[in-house]
């Protein structure tokens, strides 16, 4: 290789055949993108950029001998259906069946792991660019490969289904890496065009499918290494409690136990049993410093727009000092309430440490651990598990550091995880929301002046996802202003002002951050607006949308929706329907709910979704995130809700933590996808952005009257 | 204690000190099935759910003891890939899964109730699978119940014809 060669936009590590595997590694080093396309980002607009670890060379690719390629994802597969649309996105490049791609989790001694996390809908749009690049590469070397090899020129070549064709004959790439030592290095080659593609934009089934539906082992939980044993750690039922003492005497007999370890900010026990593990637990006496009398009113008072630390961020006019119309909305503390606890299985050897998790945080999680053991970055392997859930739960794991402790103190590889009732009162909780929206309008009904200041706990914000330059925007909270901007851009004046609250107990990233609740403010303040004006809630709103790309795109959502789903504002035996739209990181929802209230409870019959993600790498799979997010949505919205009682947090169990069920979902979910730009963007939290205000405007409609906080439900019956 | 029972048709025994030990971590850890899963221990989530001769039973409620004689079968002895229980094939069929976890109690949840009422009506799917699913997939899973259950009756059909 000629040292002068011009260097490709992406450098690559390339192995030869490895013992008898045959095996073809991929990697590369990818570009940091500019902190500030970052900052822009996260804040509401465009698609977060894929960021490497920095550790080189990143693996991508493994070819096996049994002539299946291993594709290392640096994203996590926690049901959005990332690895089908990484299959899809690699397979097309490469020319080959999909059922040939396997998709699996980059352990982090692969060096393909996200610096930031799995989250914010970015995944596919992220990969969209440098994945395909990736496998484009491979089949380039390949070819070039077989060139050298077989002695013929490359016009006489062609990959087909997972073959090399050559003059009627075929080899597969597994035969051809068996006869090679070193791959030859090739220059990114130009992409297909997009009309050419065969299995991007199909509705493949999820390659997770078999796996899921027969029970394999894939998940954090499901770990079992040999020697394992059993770890436990004793959490605080009171917020804000801090350790004083522990009494282990009794606990340290107990049957099973092995060991208790005593640390600075944790006691744990190890038993040889999950359940020896836990009544060990049970039986240490702590003594915390916990105070008692904290209860739901004052972290409501403490919500009140007004009260934070505001930041406005839009502006084209003052305060509204004599509103026409004024409203209040509040949003309860939600919980995640994934299915899989947290958990972890952690191995700690003299050769470094090695942990299995569900994780959205992989790097991060590598760093605590090593931190904490005192060892070298490279000495921790994170391996990532399927998780049973994410939604933003699993952002924080420091449940692996402490494992790693446990493991490293009775010198054998420790499993632990969260009981449920652990996980509903160390949950890092969706925030409590309230919001405050005055506006005027002009004497032909149009609205005039918008103003909207909306407070919230802490999403983004003292977050060790992002480096500290990208969790603010303006020194707003990026998380809670999701769903903040205002999408009515011919509104004349708008001004939006983001309230930050501190909380008592943490708050975090909960699928869509502020979406749902800003939506819900903004959406039905629309529909009230609309009604004061005398006008069709529909039209009202395509005439405040302003004359642009994202204004067009915007309005075709609304259009649409209403259309397919026939909207009126009328109430037809007993059923209303409701309205509602948002823009969220680029991309715009529309939903029409279609209810009626039966013996005092919302009974959802139908919901139209209308969304615009652009490309759709596979309709099926983002119908299927549109589906999930509008019942995780109703679920929201309808029934969930956290209290605080006497300086605890309730409930903790499912059940009185009421959720939705099959019984609670529309029997018809019909979603329409629109196409307003070339390339994929976001789609896993877009669509819970209408639900909440498209129920409360339905609501409205029978009973006349507004449901102004969440759970619906609740508030129903308080009406 | 010993206790002996079946598990997906092989004999299976077990010495435990504690036989209120649940069964689902029997299943889990001392017998390495791992299709079975532990959401709450309280029996408020479903997705431990298994068959205890046929019926549906929450495992992480049920002491070990209760199994001495028994059958059990979990998601691994419902079908496999080959032979695929008619729910599971029903499942695969509308693409119900998303994260999954959820998905096994779902599924022997369902298979127990086609065994009772093999053509359910809206009204017996909902009074009877009252799991929880965090990522929403009950519109499909809905589908796929109706679905399963149309399969079920065709295997019927195909029986009572070749025999
Ligand atoms: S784990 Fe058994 S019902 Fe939740
Ligand atoms: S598929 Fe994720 S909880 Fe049901």
């Amino acid at each position: 290789m000629g040292e002068n060669k011009k260097v490709s936009r992406r450098k690559f590590l390339v192995r030869g055949a490895v013992g008898t595997a045959g095996v073809l590694a991929v990697g590369t080093y990818l570009f940091r993108n500019p902190i500030r396309r970052q900052i822009l980002a996260y804040a509401n607009s465009a698609d977060s950029p894929y960021m490497g670890s920095g550790v080189e060379p990143l693996l991508w690719f493994e070819l096996t001998s049994a002539n299946k390629i291993r594709l290392y994802s640096p994203k996590v597969e926690m049901g959005q259906g990332t690895f089908t649309g990484m299959a899809q996105l690699a397979a097309d490049e490469l020319e080959v069946p999909i059922a040939m791609i396997k998709v699996v989790h980059a352990p982090s001694i692969t060096g393909n792991i996200d610096s930031f996390a799995t989250g914010g809908s970015t995944s596919i749009a992220s990969l969209w660019m440098p994945l395909r690049e990736l496998a484009a590469t491979m089949r380039e070397m390949i070819l070039a490969a077989a060139v050298e090899n077989l002695g013929v020129p490359k016009s006489d070549l062609k990959i087909k289904n997972g073959v090399i064709k050559v003059n009627g004959e075929q080899i597969t790439f597994a035969e051809l890496a068996e006869k090679i030592s070193e791959w030859p290095e090739v220059d990114t080659p130009e992409l297909k065009k997009i009309s050419d593609y065969k299995i991007i934009g199909k509705s493949v089934p999820r390659v997770d499918l078999d796996d899921k539906v027969f029970g394999a082992p894939i998940f954090g939980m499901d770990v079992d290494i040999p020697n394992m044993v059993y770890g436990a750690v004793v959490r605080p039922e009171h917020i804000g409690a801090t350790f004083i003492t522990a009494d282990v005497s009794k606990a340290q007999n107990m049957p099973g136990v092995l060991k208790i370890v005593e640390e600075e900010d944790f006691v744990g026990v190890i038993a040889k049993s999950f359940i020896e593990a836990e009544n060990a637990k049970h039986a240490i006496k702590v003594t915390w410093d916990a105070p008692t009398n904290l209860q739901l009113a004052d972290i409501e008072n403490k919500m009140k727009v007004g009260n934070g630390k505001p930041t406005i961020i839009q502006k084209n006019g003052a305060e509204i000092s004599d509103p026409e119309v004024q409203m209040e909305f509040t949003t309860p503390i939600g919980a995640h309430a994934q299915i899989e606890p947290n958990g972890v299985v952690a191995n700690v050897t003299e050769e470094g440490a090695t942990l299995y998790l569900s994780t959205q945080v992989v790097a991060i999680t590598q760093k605590e651990v090593a931190k904490r053991l005192e060892l070298d970055t490279e000495k921790v392997n994170i391996v990532p598990t399927f998780l049973g859930g994410g939604f933003g739960r699993r952002l924080h794991t420091p449940h692996a550091m402490q494992a790693a402790v446990m493991s490293k103190a009775v010198g054998k590889p420790v499993k632990y995880f969260f009981s449920r009732k652990e996980e509903f009162q160390h949950d890092m909780f969706r925030p409590p929301t309230h919001h405050v929206l005055k506006a005027n309008l002009t004497d032909d009904g149009n609205i005039a002046h918008l103003q909207h200041d909306f407070s919230s706990g802490d999403v983004a914000i003292d977050s060790a996802l992002l480096p500290s330059a990208l969790n603010s925007f303006l020194g707003a909270d990026v998380g809670a202003i999701r769903g903040g901007f205002c999408q009515y851009l011919n509104i004349p004046k708008i001004r939006t002002t983001s309230w930050h609250v501190e909380l008592p107990f943490a708050t975090s990233w909960w699928r869509s951050l502020g979406l749902l609740a800003n939506t819900f403010a903004w959406e039905s303040f629309m529909d009230v607006l609309a009604e004061k004006a005398g006008k069709n809630p529909v039209d009202f709103r395509l005439a405040h949308i302003q004359n642009d790309k994202s204004g067009e795109r915007l309005c075709n959502v609304i259009k649409t929706a209403a259309e397919k789903a026939g909207y009126q504002d009328t109430v037809i035996n007993g059923k209303a329907m409701g309205f509602a739209a948002s823009t969220d990181a680029g991309t715009p929802c529309a939903q029409v709910v279609e209810l009626s209230i039966v013996e005092n409870q919302i009974k959802i019959h139908k919901v139209t979704c209308v969304l615009d993600p652009g490309l759709a790498v596979n309709p099926d799979q983002v119908r299927a995130q549109c589906e999930g997010a509008i019942i995780m949505g109703i679920s929201a919205s309808v029934f969930e809700k956290m209290t605080v009682k006497d300086g605890q947090l309730n409930p903790t169990i499912y059940g009185p933590y009421q959720m939705a069920l099959l019984k609670h979902a529309p029997k018809e979910i019909e979603v329409i996808l629109l196409q307003g730009r070339e390339t994929p963007g976001p789609v896993g939290e877009p669509p819970l952005g209408p639900i909440g205000a498209a129920i409360a405007n339905a609501v409205y409609r029978i009973t006349n009257k507004r449901l102004t906080s969440m759970p619906f439900q609740e508030a129903l019956q308080n009406m | 204690m010993t206790i002996n029972f079946t598990l997906n048709g092989s004999a299976e025994t077990v010495t435990l000190s504690d036989d209120m030990t649940p069964l689902l971590w029997v299943i889990r850890d001392i017998l390495g099935q791992k299709g079975t899963k532990f959401g709450c221990g309280k029996a408020a989530c479903g997705a431990c759910t298994i068959h205890v001769n046929g019926e549906a039973v929450r495992s992480c409620s049920y002491p070990i003891k209760f199994a001495e004689g028994k059958k059990v079968v979990t998601i691994e002895g419902l079908g496999t890939l080959d032979n695929p229980h008619p729910v599971q094939q029903a499942w695969v069929e509308k693409v119900v899964p998303q994260c999954g976890y959820c998905q096994p109690g779902f599924m022997m949840a369902t298979a127990a109730l086609l065994e009772k009422i093999p053509n359910p009506t809206d009204e017996d799917i909902d009074k009877n699978i009252i799991n929880i699913c965090r990522c929403g997939t009950y519109y499909r899973m809905r589908k796929a119940i109706q679905r399963a259950a149309e399969i079920k009756a065709n295997e019927l059909i195909e029986t009572s014809k070749t025999s």
